[in-house]
């Protein structure tokens, strides 16, 4: 059985669902331990406890979150060694794959990012070239660092609940001698819709939008989905960056795509390429995201968003 | 200023790529200097053309480590404005993973700092192909230096530099001394195009090639052999074909509707 350490950042008062799901998919691969920055609630505890964790490792020192990502890694590798893990599971955030990064050079151990699964002997799934292929990967160094992707995995709390064990991580001082240090760091005001990386439902626009992005967010919203956005609606500033999808945006795996007055060139079907459904609506036929649409409207954005929107109100009482 | 700016060929995400051969790389037929990159290049433009450019002995040095075909991403990069460019090739590196990469990467970094130090290391935010910006950090950890990663704006003064980073839920400032690996996104700026003059002199610049044992590294710690992950299947997916097309005729968002509801979606 494979010891498996699952960093945790800042869970805050309650476990995100990601986290849930990296909990479930190392209880599947051995024992499994934790180690958390930042506060640890008593909600969060109990969750541990629900899940079968069997140890929380906490860093010796507050101030991880001051320094940009080496001090993390540095206590990461010394929790790594006080667990004796052989996988190391972290989310796939920009930072998560970065702290994974360091502690794969810290350890020598390899580093496999965007994993969607993962098989009992260690094998990793992913799809790479913007969803055009699948591969399976392994590891050939005694620790394997894994970075996982939400929604790939069900949670599911362990058949018998555990009592985990608490441990302090002395933080090595390496690891915030050659740092970057935060000097100053203001909160985005919260749109209050899913995150766009892990929404299961996405609703994105582009050109056709035309400066106007409230029939795509209205029709989010009625189902309870993230907005995204193509380049070209990004660089007009119609929108955040944050909201783009494609080539040098975020890559989304939804189960629902719905595409709003986006032509689907090859820069923006990468970044839908992998949703289960995906909708296209848009005023000109000829348009390719037809070509890998499962099922496509042919109209204005403008009618055809706002009408969907009141019916899915109306069904939804 | 001693700039690198680490530039990678990659296949244009325009044509279909594929994956071939031993450890299943990528066909690099139809490769150009990855779009990203473009982006750290024109950051460092900037900075040297900011303390008088090269005339005041600010070098702006693209290295590029790949197969012979990635000297177009060192001759692109001399043509938008580096002083000088490097290759680092040797077959020994074919199939190199992220770490093997930063290996190879942070060696030669280090070889080209040996006369006069290197006082920055700028990359883009992430590969066009491998999109895994893995490297970035690894080499900030090989070299022991501050990394300061996803930088939207970069301003260095003296010995130190400020960066400022946006995150979905939020933007921070970061602050560190020099030398630092830096990666910057696109929207940092927006990158030039070669103009004839720059055409013409990136003729009369060099491009000098390195191979492992000019940097110190052993064959055996790069490529498939010295690589930490193998990649032991690829599967092209299947496309994608076209489901059902209709015409709105006033009821197509009702239509939309039915779908999402036939379809569980709801």
């Amino acid at each position: 059985m494979a010891n498996v350490l699952i960093f945790i950042d800042n869970p805050g008062s309650a476990l995100k669902k990601s986290s849930l799901e990296l909990l479930t998919l190392g209880r599947s691969l051995g024992e499994t331990a934790v180690a958390v920055n930042g506060e640890l609630s008593p909600d969060v505890s109990a969750a541990f406890a629900e899940y079968g964790v069997g140890s929380v490792y906490r860093p010796s020192t507050q101030d991880l979150d001051d320094y940009l990502v080496a001090a993390k890694a540095a206590y990461l590798t010394a929790a790594v060694q006080a667990a004796g893990a052989t996988t190391v599971l972290l989310d796939n955030s920009p930072e998560g794959k970065e702290i994974a990064a360091r502690l794969g050079i810290r350890l020598s151990a390899g580093v496999i990012t965007d994993v969607v699964a993962l098989d009992q002997d260690g094998t990793a799934h992913k799809s790479v070239l913007a969803g055009s292929y699948n591969t399976a990967a392994k590891t050939t160094t005694p620790v394997s660092v894994l970075t996982v992707k939400a929604n790939n995995v069900t949670p599911e709390p362990a058949a018998v609940s555990s009592a985990p064990e608490t441990a302090t991580v002395e933080v090595p001082a390496d690891g915030t001698s050659a740092a970057a240090r935060v000097t100053a760091r203001e909160q985005k005001v919260a749109s209050g819709r899913p995150d766009l990386t892990d929404a299961r439902i996405v609703v994105a626009g582009g050109r056709g939008v035309d400066g106007d992005f409230g029939p795509v967010e209205q029709l989010a919203d009625a189902l309870g989905a993230a907005v995204g956005a193509s380049r070209a609606a990004t660089d007009a500033g119609w929108i955040s960056h944050d909201a783009q999808v494609g080539q040098t945006g975020k890559t989304v795996s939804p189960q629902l795509y719905i595409s709003a007055g986006i032509s689907g060139a090859i820069q923006q079907k990468a970044g839908m390429q992998t949703a289960k459904v995906i909708v296209a609506v848009n005023k000109d036929a000829e348009s390719p995201v037809f070509e890998i649409a499962d099922f496509g409207i042919i109209g204005d954005l403008f009618d055809v968003l706002p009408q969907a929107t009141e019916e899915i109100k109306k069904r939804k009482g | 200023m001693k700039i690198i700016v680490l530039v990678k060929h990659v296949p244009d995400a325009q044509f279909d790529r594929h994956l071939n051969g031993e450890g299943y790389t990528t066909d690099r037929d139809e490769s150009i200097l990855s779009e990203l990159d473009e982006y750290a290049l024109e950051a460092a433009l900037q900075l040297a053309e900011a303390r008088g450019g090269s005339k005041a002995g600010n070098q702006v040095i693209a290295l590029s480590m790949g197969p012979s075909g990635a000297v177009n991403a060192v001759k692109k990069s001399l043509q938008m404005g580096a002083t000088e460019g490097v290759h680092l090739t040797d077959p020994a590196l074919a199939g190199s993973d992220a770490a093997a990469t930063s290996l190879a990467l942070a060696a030669a970094i280090r070889h080209l700092g040996a006369g006069a130090p290197v006082d920055l290391v700028l990359t883009g935010m992430a590969s066009t192909d491998g999109e895994t910006s893995l490297v970035p950090a690894q080499l900030a950890e090989r070299l022991g230096l501050p990394q300061v990663t996803f930088a939207s704006s970069l301003e260095v003064d003296g010995g130190r530099l400020t960066a400022r980073r946006d995150a979905d839920t939020f933007s921070e400032t970061v602050e560190a001394s020099l030398p630092a690996v830096v990666s910057v996104t696109d929207q940092i700026n927006e990158p030039r195009y070669p103009n004839f003059k720059g055409i013409i002199a990136a003729k009369r610049k060099s491009i000098t090639t390195l191979s492992l044992s000019d940097i110190g590294v052993d064959p055996s710690q790069v490529g498939h052999a010295g690589s930490w992950t193998t990649v032991t299947s690829a599967e092209e997916r299947p496309p994608r074909t076209a489901g059902t097309i209709i015409t709105d005729e006033g009821d197509a968002g009702i239509k939309l509707v039915d779908f999402l509801a036939a379809q569980k979606l709801l």
